[in-house]
């Protein structure tokens, strides 16, 4: 049930005699599995997703889909800091309304979206499956003798009469020219077959193979430790734990350069500054439980490298990638404590934001403790002070000076740039702002992908399996001089103009004028 | 020597003319000579396939002193990358015209690959230096296999718009309702290219006259910006309090589209529509009707075959660059192998298109016509990711716009 083709003589089955048009040549009329079986409800999902149409109809969807998700930016790539129930009607309008409440914010993460590309995965097995088996089936064998209405039946097919005494002269010539061309050829009495490039069509099959291989890498990532996605800001200087691992990082020196003229070639002008680099050279450490028992785990120096776009750091599996960058941020605030009689300085002191110093002893007598420190300031509504934030972007400090003229202590407010005092009296010291200490602070991209190299192999499998089954043909010509005059036929699964020419090459050869046209008289075309 | 390529390009520009001229007399010249047609279109053939190599050399020398000059590969701003994939277009089609050897091909081939190159000299010719980002080596392998992909797509819409100017019945009924007509879509495709013309040529024209229109925007934080448009304003931007006496605007854009953008696009739009009819009334034919005798001589199974093949050529060269190589790079440069980029999505569009081409194809039997309808609408796809989402849908591709 379902063959079209006699599987050893080619010869048309359920047809008459008389007719011109040929059954399909693809697997080379053996049945597949979705053309025999249609009752039991598993039979009828493997015809549905072994269906080259249905496929195609997923990948439109998909296409269509995946346009739609292009007409205004994904939640992710929001360009403001509106949060995305506000950005999409702000920006776009009713429209944007409209996709924000259909879910397209999101759609390359919905679940029909998945699930689409899942049955895509799914088409792409059973598809092959009910393919490849076939065609193993029809490939494996190579008859040299097929019924004559088999070769006339191909798309390319001529005949000429031959000389009786001259039909193993031209036979020997024709299977000589064909070798030339590199066919395998199999004679049998009056008649020969010449086949080339067969593996090609395994081509699709391997290809298809690439795209299932890469599918499961990237759902290798839902397993739990093979995907890893984090972000962390380090100082220069500072050492931070790297979130999710066992290492930490140290940001030893943040560079950002831009191009100065001597970098740009002869004649190049540049607008405005043009940043060349961006850097951080980064130690890592891993944590290691120490050898001797009770004592804190230790951290063990085991990679360095100069962290650059383009360039992330690599250690094992782990990956740290330059992202970001905040310049010249403030680190701690240089003051000098004033006399206030006599005008003069009696020392200076650093408040670090952050690592700031319980108390300062200043000299013998003088002592600065440090009781409160807001890092980024403000007051609450009822007229208290707060931090917004643990990062130092408004620093405030209350500190308090014991001195032999004030033991009780001398309390005053430090901000950026001010200072405020008790109102009560006249103070015995005041404060004067040198220049702060800055830093800067990398962000670095912390990012484990495991199933990467997996990804890698199946795109290589996916380029094999599309360069064999496109930059080769299979070509099968069939020669035979059984039923009088010499038949000549041939079939290939793509690139038919190169078939026929090779052909004529090898007839002119022999002195056989054929034109191209003659050769394209077989049944199928017009 | 920055003057010394950018006149390379000019003369390969020229010569890529003198070809697509040469192509021309080879198959229309066929019937006003008295010499033998053969002889005739054999020999101006060669004449304008060699014109064109000229010109290819010539570009090639573009690239390698640009190169050169600048120490990274021409591939780094629009302009070096559109007048890169014009390169790759002659080269596909140098490639093809040795296989197939059909004059006519190179009549539309190369006029494909010139539009391109036009199209870079719209946009900032100046090297710039790299920034961080684009300093990889991925940049020349990526952006090459891409757009050398991408450039034997353009042949398989070549021939795929010259087999339905062959095959297509130019005598259908008029009444058959307009939209179902296949003459009009033929029509439309056709108008398409010439809309990219116009925009070429209307960006040209007021360049080189230097006109400049400059807008003030009021922002919502009481500031104010500016916005210059060098094309006349039909469509102004919103809100936008127009700085000098000069035409228009004639109306507003909605507040969420980029007013010069829009501008830009209605003009190229309009002009196309012009050019269209300027001509159509002209010949007093339609386009197509007036290029089919130019192609009875062909087998349109041959066409049919050329464009199937270029895009089977194609494909695995496009997935190698825009999806794989693009895949690595991503993953080297931004730490994520695919992150649904509008450029990303449109490659895989791209992606998806081609290959419900050839399974369609291969499979389902779609040749001739239904085949050469796809390879024109897979060309737009790829015009589409190159020009549209570059300029239009920002994201993290996009360079400057114009």
């Amino acid at each position: 049930m379902g063959t079209v083709l006699c599987e050893s003589c080619g010869k048309p089955l359920q047809q008459d005699e008389g007719e011109t048009a040929f059954p399909d040549m693809r697997y080379d009329g053996v049945s597949r599995r979705s053309q025999t079986y249609s009752r039991t409800l598993v039979d009828k999902v493997w015809n549905f997703f072994s269906s080259v149409r249905n496929a195609v109809i997923m990948i439109i969807i998909v296409l269509i889909a995946s346009a739609v998700g292009t007409v205004f930016p994904q939640e992710q790539y929001i360009p403001t800091l509106d949060p995305p129930e506000i950005y999409y009607e702000k920006a776009h309008g009713t429209l944007g309304k409209i996709y924000y409440q259909l879910g397209f914010h999101n759609l390359y993460t919905s679940w029909w979206y998945i699930t689409l590309l899942l049955m895509i995965g799914i088409s792409l097995v059973i598809c092959s499956l009910d393919r490849v088996v076939p065609l193993y089936r029809a490939l494996k064998k190579l008859p040299v003798k097929r019924h004559p209405s088999f070769l006339k039946g191909q798309q390319v097919y001529t005949q000429f009469e031959i000389d009786e005494t001259e039909k193993e002269r031209t036979l020997e010539q024709l299977e000589k020219g064909l070798k030339q061309k590199r066919y395998r050829v199999v004679r049998e009495g009056n008649a020969l077959v010449a086949e080339k490039g067969r593996f090609s069509r395994w081509g699709p099959y391997v290809n298809h193979i690439g795209l299932i291989l890469v599918i499961i890498g990237v759902l290798m990532r839902l397993l739990p430790g093979f995907y890893l996605n984090d972000f962390v800001w380090v100082r220069e200087g500072e050492t931070k734990q790297v979130p999710g691992t066992p290492y930490y990082v140290k940001n030893v020196e943040f560079i950002e350069e831009y191009y100065e003229e001597e970098d740009l070639p002869e004649g190049v002008e540049v607008e405005g500054r043009v940043v060349k680099n961006y850097q951080t050279d980064a130690i890592l450490y891993e944590q290691r439980v120490s050898d001797i028992p009770g004592a804190p785990p230790e951290l063990v120096e085991v990679h360095r490298d100069q962290i650059r776009v383009n360039h992330p750091l690599k250690y094992k599996d782990l990956l740290l990638y330059q992202a970001e960058r905040r310049i010249n941020q403030l680190s701690a605030l240089n003051l000098e404590l004033i006399d206030n009689r006599t005008g003069e300085s009696i020392g200076a002191f650093k408040l670090d934001l952050y690592n700031p110093p319980a108390d300062i002893q200043l000299t013998d007598e003088i002592t600065i403790q440090i009781l409160e420190y807001y890092q980024d300031f403000e007051w609450t509504e009822d007229n208290q002070p707060r931090t917004k934030s643990p990062e130092p972007n408004n620093p405030a400090f209350v500190v308090s000076v014991i001195s032999p003229q004030t033991p009780e202590g001398e309390r005053s407010w430090i901000f950026l740039g001010s200072t405020l005092g008790s109102p009560d009296r006249e103070p015995f010291f005041s404060y004067r702002f040198n220049k702060p200490d800055i830093v800067d602070s990398t962000g670095l991209m912390v990012r484990k992908e495991k199933s990467l190299p997996f990804i890698y192999f199946g795109s290589g499998v996916v380029m094999v399996g599309l360069i064999m089954g496109f930059y080769w043909q299979h070509r099968r010509i069939w020669i035979d001089l059984n039923h009088g005059p010499l038949q000549l036929a041939a079939h290939t699964n793509k690139n038919w103009y190169g078939l026929k020419r090779e052909i004529l090459q090898i007839l002119k050869k022999m002195e056989i004028d054929v034109t191209i046209d003659q050769l394209s008289k077989g049944g199928k075309s017009k | 020597m920055i003057q010394l390529s950018s006149n390379l390009l000019l003369i390969a520009f020229i010569l890529y003319m003198f070809g697509s001229i040469a192509f021309v007399i080879s198959v229309t010249g066929r019937r006003w000579r008295n010499r033998a047609p053969e002889d005739h279109a054999r020999r101006w053939g060669w004449i304008g396939f060699y014109l064109t190599l000229a010109g290819f050399f010539s570009q090639l020398g573009f690239i390698i002193l640009r190169w050169m000059v600048s120490g990274h590969s021409p591939t780094s701003n629009m302009f070096e990358f559109m007048a890169f994939l014009g390169f790759t277009i002659i080269l596909a089609f140098i490639v093809l015209y040795l296989i197939y050897r059909i004059p006519a091909l190179g009549m539309f081939a190369v006029p494909v690959g010139m539009i391109m190159i036009a199209y870079a000299s719209v946009f900032p010719k100046e090297i710039m230096p790299l920034i961080p980002a684009l300093q990889s080596y991925w940049l020349y392998i990526h952006v090459t296999t891409a757009a050398l992909g991408e450039g034997i797509f353009a042949i398989g819409f070549a021939a795929g718009l010259m087999y339905l100017i062959r095959t297509v019945d130019q005598t259908e009924q008029s009444s058959i309702t307009w939209w179902k007509r296949k003459t009009t879509w033929l029509e439309f495709s056709i108008s398409v290219v010439l809309m990219l013309v116009g925009f070429i040529l209307m960006t040209t024209l007021f360049s080189t006259a230097g006109y400049e229109v400059t807008y003030q925007i009021p922002n919502e934080d009481g500031n104010v910006r500016e916005m210059t448009y060098h094309l006349p304003s039909i469509a102004g931007p919103h809100n936008g309090q127009q700085m000098e006496v000069a035409f228009g605007p004639l109306f507003e854009a909605p507040e969420w589209m980029n007013g010069r953008k829009l501008n830009t696009m209605l003009w190229s739009i309009l002009s196309g529509i012009v050019l269209y009819w300027l001509i159509r009334l002209l010949i007093r034919k339609r386009l197509s009707a007036a290029m089919k005798p130019w192609l009875n001589d062909l087998d349109p199974d041959v066409i049919d075959e050329i464009s199937y093949r270029s895009i089977a050529i194609g494909f695995p060269i496009f997935t190698l660059g825009a999806l794989i190589f693009a895949m690595i790079w991503a993953a080297e440069a931004w730490g994520r192998f695919w992150g649904w980029d509008p450029k990303e999505v449109w490659a895989l569009i791209t992606w998806l298109f081609y290959s419900a081409y050839l399974h369609l194809r291969l499979s389902r039997g779609w040749h001739g016509s239904k085949s050469a309808w796809m390879a024109v609408l897979g060309f737009v796809f790829v015009l589409f990711t190159l020009v549209f989402v570059n300029l239009v849908i920002a994201g993290l591709h996009s360079y400057a716009g114009v």
